[in-house]
């Protein structure tokens, strides 16, 4: 059971980077970007192929963050500048990508069995391979929540969250909506793509269909981290989605542990982001009864 | 200062739904004007006001602002020389973020954003000393979210914001239509107390007869898309709105019987 654990939280830490990005877009900009599913792809791809080649692996998980910058640059200007709706431009983005992936892999997925990885120095410092992923998961989640704490608090960072609250406004305040949405588009999915690229490396594979469901995934760790940790500062919320995508993996481990079938995860998945999603209905519609039944007395 | 010279605006062209909402209007605004902007729906004094904001590109004809051409500028490159006040009070202000952070944004309207802090704490001390004129107690809220404060608590921090940098040119829709009577009459003292210490040009649209009287050192009145009154100055003066009314039947030809304008006639 520790094991299960131990391994729910390794796999958690390096989701929370995703869960990172897919913030970036949801609650920021106000954008389901599903670009997501894709540039988590892009991210992997590249990350495998340079390191097959002989690169070092840290250099290819950087590589993985430019390349997936360059997905959302395309969907950002997609939607601002030819004023296709956001959800649809990461539609096309995601699906285009698909073939993009492809081209960068060669095939359908790359073995990284024979390889070093980021976590090989850490493996060769005697620890084993799940405690060497919770520790490079712990300094890049750290390190990211540092950067996008300072980020955001920049005078670009608050352009960015002003445009995603009220667009009318940052405009009205000389903000280039167009600029600050690609560029949160940018930042979002280059993390995404980090967060692939690292996944990739522990799982010892990259693989054309591993972004299937990642937007799901990454709204649920929001969300849960939203529930269970709050959303006093912007500090304590980077933290809560560290926190939420952890507890998404423990969960998941414990389904599956209890008996769910793995194929019914995605399904599972699925609801449980439509419940949360949902709440606010019915926490209105449960204050809306009590008053009237408080008037009928 | 601002210079509109025979703008067109054409909503819809070559459809049924075509519809002139501004044909030949020019207006030139000396600096220190503050011209009230009056007119029935769509008599076309909102579409001129974002015409000149860049809301919307006009079809035809020029503007220019502190001489500047920003005829074929986009609307965040005009922000630079405007300040701007909705009547939507959630228009004006990003509601998740701070009173402080809001103002740090209108702070920097019009220079280059850069990755420097996007707040200092020189400008918290400067925004404490505005808040505090405006004497709401905003000044002890800095880190409180814009979202948590009232309609005409939120006015009064946009017309703040609008001024924070000194702008050519100050643009008024109706800032004071959205709110209840009291805080009304609050918003509209409090604006004409900014605009006479900062001395700005304005131009303020309403709907409200006494309001445009009472307010301002120049009556613009539009009707169909096209300005049929300017009533100046010392004339200005003089004028109660039984005169603007016969005034406004002499010219158009019919009376003047927009809902809201006539209810807003007494008080």
């Amino acid at each position: 059971m520790l094991h299960i654990l131990m391994a729910a939280v390794s796999l958690g830490l390096l989701w929370a980077i995703i869960t990172m990005g897919v913030y970036i877009t949801y609650r920021i900009l106000s954008i389901a970007d599903l670009t997501v599913e894709g540039s988590i792809v892009t991210g992997a791809a590249i990350a495998a192929v340079l390191i097959t080649r002989g690169i070092n692996p840290y250099a290819a998980i950087g590589f993985a963050f430019v390349g997936g910058m360059g997905a959302g640059l395309i969907t950002g200007l997609l939607h601002t500048r030819l004023k296709i709706p956001a959800l649809l431009s990461g539609i096309l983005t995601m699906i285009a990508l698909y073939s993009i992936n492809l081209h960068i892999m060669g095939r359908a997925n790359i073995s990284l069995l024979k390889v070093d990885t980021a976590y090989t120095v850490f493996e060769n410092m005697g620890l084993n391979t799940t405690t060497s992923v919770i520790v490079v998961g712990i300094i890049f989640v750290s390190c990211l929540i540092g950067i996008l704490y300072w980020f955001f608090g920049t005078e670009i960072g608050s352009a960015i969250r002003a445009t995603g609250n009220n667009p009318q406004m940052a405009r009205a305040q000389g903000i280039n909506t167009d600029t600050t949405i690609i560029l949160g588009l940018m930042i979002s999915n280059g993390l995404v793509a980090t967060g692939g690229a690292l996944i990739a490396q522990s799982q010892r594979f990259a693989d054309i269909q591993m972004g299937i469901g990642s937007i799901v995934i990454g709204l649920a760790s929001v969300i849960i981290g939203e529930v269970l940790f709050g959303k006093r500062n912007f500090a304590s919320r980077l933290v809560s989605l560290v926190l939420g995508a952890i507890v998404y993996r423990i969960i998941i481990a414990i389904v599956l542990k209890l008996g769910m079938p793995a194929n019914d995860l995605k399904l599972f998945t699925a609801i449980t982001v439509a419940i949360a999603l949902s709440l606010p209905v019915f926490s209105s519609y449960l204050a809306t009864l009590k008053k009237s039944m408080k008037r009928n007395r | 200062m601002l210079t509109v010279k025979k703008v067109t605006k054409i909503f819809n062209p070559r459809t049924v739904n075509e519809k002139v909402a501004l044909h030949d209007v020019s207006l030139t605004l000396k600096k220190g004007d503050f011209v009230t902007l009056i007119g029935g729906n769509g008599s076309g004094k909102s579409t001129l006001l974002n015409c000149i904001a860049g809301v919307y590109q006009a079809d035809q004809g020029s503007i220019i602002i502190n001489g500047t051409d920003v005829t074929r500028l986009c609307e965040y490159k005009r922000a630079a020389l405007l300040g701007r006040v909705f009547q939507d009070p959630m228009m004006g202000t990003a509601s998740d973020m701070g009173i402080e952070e809001n103002l740090a944004l209108a702070m920097r309207r019009g220079q280059r954003r850069s990755l420097r802090w996007g707040i200092t704490n020189k400008e918290r001390e400067y925004y404490k000393e505005l808040l505090k004129k405006l004497g709401l107690g905003l000044e002890n809220r800095l880190n409180d979210k814009v979202g948590l404060l009232s309609g005409g608590q939120r006015q009064a921090l946009t017309l703040l914001m609008a001024i924070v940098k000194k702008p050519k040119l100050l643009l008024l829709d109706e800032h004071a239509a959205a709110l209840d009577p009291r805080t009304a009459k609050m918003v509209m003292e409090l604006t004409d107390i900014i605009i006479q210490e900062n001395n700005l040009t304005t131009l303020m649209v309403t709907h409200n007869m006494r309001d445009a009287i009472k307010h301002g050192n120049r009556l613009v009145m539009m009707y169909e898309g096209q300005i049929i009154l300017d009533i100046k100055y010392e004339e200005k003066q003089k004028l109660t709105v039984e005169d603007l009314l016969e005034r406004f039947e002499s010219i158009s030809g019919e009376e003047f019987t927009e809902d809201r304008a006539l209810l807003s006639k007494g008080d």
